[in-house]
Parts: structure tokens; C-alpha cells; sequence
């Protein structure tokens, strides 16, 4: 379970997470939504011990991630899977290489079960036959998925998305949702994405947090953040002009 | 009234840039500090201490040798120039290897290894800054310094001594193409120059300013490329300021170096 305790963050005088209160259940789809340079990626960095909080705590499995020294951070990180919003693949490296990374790094399995594991991953997202090709070589829908194999590649306990769909058309958005879906299915393992997709991850969410002015301001099922009745909520998830959010 | 806001806005835009300065060395000193201090924790990276080794010392090698040779051709023709006023031709060789191996060969490597590796090393830690590709190591739990920065600190560090000898060894090779080629003067003479002039002590006192440099210029690329923020133009901004300040880095500690090794005789 991911616990997370009156978390504040401050960048010089911009206060970008005031307070935030939350906890997510093992095994469940969770998404955080927001306005776009809401917080919504500093919160996800300091859920995956990338960044420290000024106060408050990260608490994972019991474990307080603001609390914990450099050997203590790797340790539980080798729990996660991060998908980055533009992949962040390396781009030295073929796509086999880049599934192979974590597994080169942190098991003492021969190159050919690595093998094994690279090509099942990448069967998994749908990335067989484009082994030898380097990030660069592939669309972004393609290193989406190709990042997707690479954070599943350890069968993390927990996954985090920032921003999956972001840059991509509709029908590549729809087939990374349903990839979301499929893999989540598979292995029952904790989802976290950071989103303003409202519909996207509406399709595959368990619950919904929504970061407003840096706390946590409606939380609920899909349907729940449907009906719910502040006002800025509302607009939010219908993209209605109107109503109490101004557009800078 | 004037005159005060002016004095004012200097005073405050001096002490910004020092401010800056300051920062900038405390990032490199802490970078360096994490460096040396992950060198010796497992896992070795020696796979990409090898590739480095490959990018900043093998495939500079014809850059060294080409500009080594030049480098020998000018001062072979220059000292000829001024030598001859002397009638002391005989002397050109002597001079030219002390040059080279206490001035020349470390600082001019040094300066040629900036241009064609530690500005790619900038640009290419600064495209892994900000595309996350930093973070993603971070989070694979793989740190970040070890992997990217200690192997490039260490082998330009090992790498920058031997780029020095070849530019000092192709120096002399033009330097005797010219002087006896184009000058017609006797070989023999530029050779036993050297004998006479150059001392063991000029080529190790070189070889520990190549050492020095090489450190600087690696920590130095590395800490503008790993700490690059702001798209492409912060990415460029970052390579022109690694080339700079690692430049100015150089030529400041050949002097002080050259003054506590070199004394001059009285």
C-alpha cells in the first residue's frame, strides 16, 4: 500500500504541493489528474523517491521513502517500473538492450533467459521483430510501449505512468490503454498514472485523485468523479470552458 | 542619484556572478567527491569505462597526431626564424621537445580533447538530463554518477597522459621533417639537441599537467552536461560553457603548475 502524509514541496517561491493527503490500495489502477504544471509530476517523482519532500512522508509498504538514504532508495526502487511521459529510453541502445537494462542490472540471470524475458516482454506490448531497432528508429507510440516492456521487465509490484498518452493519436492512445488494462490483468500489480486524459484514464481506473492548488481536492471511481459536485471538479472532467477555472 | 543605481547595478551584477560562480564550483566539487567516492563501490563499470576509454583516448588518436605534427612544422620553421638571427639552427631541436613536452603537448591535447570529446560529453549527458533518460537510472535503481560520470572522469584522466606523448612524439616527427626536409639541416643535430636539452623531469612534470587536465576537463563537461536543463538551448548553452570554462580551466592551472614545477634558473 502507498501512503502518502501532508506532503509539502516548494520551488523558491512557487508552493507546488501544499499538503497532500492520500493513500492507494495494493493491486488497483489508481490516476491522478490535474491541470497541466498542477504538481501532478512532482508528485509522481516523489512517490518513485526521485525527489524529497520539504516535509511530509512517502510511505510504502510500511517503508518512509522521505526518510531514506541512497542503498535503502534502490532497494525498494527495484520494486518499481516507471514508464517516463517521452519513455525516456536510452538512446545507445537497441530496444532489446533497453528491456535487457534492468535485467542486466539487478539479476544474475544468463544472457539467454535475459533473452527470453526481452522477447516475452516485448511480445507482451506488441514490439516482436523490432528488437535490433535503436529509440530513434521507432514512433512514439512504439517507444511507449517499448518503455512499458522495459518497467515491467523486473515484474515490479508497482508501475508508474507520467503522462502515457501524451503526443499520441487517438486510436495509438486507445491501444496503450487497453495495453494498460491487458498487463494490470496479467499480473494484479499497482498502477499509478499521472494523466489529464480524463476519458483515457477514466477507461481503466480503479480510482481517481484530482491535484487542485497543490492538494488532493476530489478523490472517487470514474463514475463517483462524474457526478461529483464541486464546481471545479466538474468543469475539469467535462473541459468546459465555463465555470470557476480561468485559463491563464 | 544616477550615478549611485549605476554603481549600484554593477556591484549587484558582480556579486551574482560570483554567487554563480561559487555554485557552479560547489556542484563540480560535489560531483567530483561522488566520482571518486563511487569508484570504489560495486558494481565496476568497467564496460563503459572501456567505451570511454574508446571515445575520449582511441578515436582521438589521428586528431592528436595530425595536430602534434603541424603544431612540431610551426615551431620547427619559427624557431628556424629566430635561431638563425643567432646562428644557433643546432638548438631548434632542443627547443622544440622542451616545448612540447612541458607546454604544448599537455595543454594542446587537452584543448584539441575538449573540442572533440568533452563538448559531446556535455551535449550527450545534457540530452539524457532532458529526456529523463538521467531519472530512468535513477529509478532502475542504477546510480546515475557511477554509471555516467566516474568512467568518463577516469579514463580521460588515465587517457589524456598518453594522448600527451603522441602529440609530443608526432611534434618532433615534423619538427625533423621540417628541419631537415625544407631547412636542409643535419638530423644528427636535431637529435642530439634533444639529448642535450630535455631532461626526464620536463616529460613527467607534462604528463602530470595531462593528468590534471584530463580530470578537469571531464569533471568539468560532465557537471555542465549532467546539470543541463532548459530543451536544446539549454543543452547548447551547456556544451558552449563546458568548452569555456574547462578552456580557461586549463590554461590557468598550466600556469600554476608550470610555476611551482619549473623554477627558473637564476
Amino acid at each position: 500500500m502507498i501512503r502518502v502524509n501532508d506532503l509539502h514541496k516548494r520551488y523558491g517561491d512557487q508552493k507546488v504541493l501544499d499538503g497532500v493527503d492520500f493513500s492507494i490500495q495494493r493491486g488497483t489502477v489508481t490516476t491522478i489528474i490535474g491541470r497541466s504544471g498542477g504538481g501532478k509530476t512532482v508528485l509522481l517523482r516523489h512517490l518513485m523517491g526521485l525527489e524529497s519532500p520539504d516535509s511530509g512522508d512517502v510511505i510504502i509498504d510500511g517503508e518512509n521513502l522521505s526518510r531514506m538514504g541512497d542503498a535503502d532508495l534502490n532497494r525498494i526502487r527495484r520494486r518499481f517500473g516507471i514508464l517516463f511521459q517521452e519513455g525516456a529510453l536510452f538512446d545507445s541502445l537497441t530496444v532489446a538492450e533497453n528491456v535487457a537494462f534492468p535485467l542486466e542490472e539487478h539479476t544474475k540471470f544468463s544472457k539467454s533467459e535475459i533473452m527470453h524475458v526481452v522477447r516475452e516482454k516485448l511480445g507482451t506490448v506488441g514490439m516482436t521483430g523490432h528488437e535490433a531497432k535503436f529509440p530513434a528508429q521507432i514512433s512514439g507510440g512504439m517507444r511507449k510501449r517499448v518503455a512499458l516492456a522495459r518497467a515491467l521487465a523486473l515484474d515490479p509490484d508497482i508501475v508508474f505512468f507520467d503522462e502515457p498518452t501524451t503526443g499520441l493519436d487517438p486510436v495509438t492512445k486507445s491501444a496503450i490503454y487497453a495495453l494498460i488494462r491487458r498487463t494490470h490483468q496479467q499480473a494484479s500489480t499497482t498502477y499509478v498514472i499521472v494523466s489529464h486524459d480524463i476519458r483515457g484514464v477514466f477507461s481503466v481506473s480503479d480510482e481517481t485523485l484530482m491535484l487542485w492548488e497543490g492538494k488532493i481536492l476530489a478523490k472517487g471511481t470514474p463514475e463517483e468523479m462524474e457526478r461529483y459536485p464541486d464546481p471545479i471538479v466538474k468543469q475539469f472532467i467535462s473541459g468546459s470552458p465555463e465555470g470557476p477555472i480561468h485559463v491563464d | 542619484m544616477k550615478l549611485l543605481a549605476f554603481f549600484g547595478a554593477i556591484a549587484l551584477n558582480v556579486a551574482q556572478t560570483a554567487r554563480f560562480a561559487i555554485e557552479e564550483t560547489g556542484r563540480e566539487i560535489t560531483l567530483l567527491g561522488s566520482s571518486l567516492a563511487w569508484l570504489f563501490r560495486p558494481p565496476f563499470r568497467f564496460r563503459q569505462f572501456l567505451i570511454q576509454l574508446d571515445f575520449v583516448g582511441v578515436q582521438s588518436v589521428y586528431l592528436i597526431c595530425i595536430t602534434g605534427m603541424f603544431t612540431g612544422m610551426v615551431l620547427a620553421l619559427q624557431g628556424h626564424i629566430a635561431m638563425s638571427r643567432y646562428g644557433a639552427e643546432s638548438l631548434i631541436g632542443g627547443a622544440v621537445a622542451l616545448s612540447l613536452a612541458r607546454e604544448l603537448g599537455p595543454v594542446l591535447s587537452a584543448l584539441m580533447v575538449i573540442g572533440r570529446a568533452g563538448s559531446a560529453i556535455t551535449a550527450e549527458l545534457g540530452s539524457m538530463r532532458n529526456t529523463d533518460q538521467i531519472d530512468a537510472l535513477a529509478s532502475m535503481a542504477v546510480h546515475p554518477v557511477q554509471y555516467l560520470v566516474a568512467p568518463r572522469v577516469v579514463a580521460a584522466t588515465i587517457v589524456l597522459p598518453f594522448l600527451a606523448i603522441l602529440f609530443e612524439f608526432s611534434g618532433m616527427v615534423g619538427a625533423y621533417i621540417i628541419y631537415t626536409g625544407q631547412l636542409g639541416q643535419d638530423g644528427a643535430l636535431f637529435i642530439n639537441s634533444i639529448k642535450d636539452y630535455l631532461e626526464p623531469d620536463d616529460i613527467t612534470h607534462g604528463l602530470i599537467k595531462a593528468v590534471v587536465f584530463g580530470l578537469i576537463l571531464s569533471l568539468v563537461s560532465c557537471s555542465k552536461g549532467f546539470h543541463a536543463t532548459g530543451g536544446a538551448r539549454g543543452v547548447g548553452l551547456a556544451t558552449t560553457r563546458g568548452v569555456v570554462i574547462s578552456s580557461l580551466l586549463i590554461l590557468a592551472s598550466d600556469y600554476v603548475m608550470t610555476a611551482l614545477m619549473f623554477k627558473p634558473s637564476t
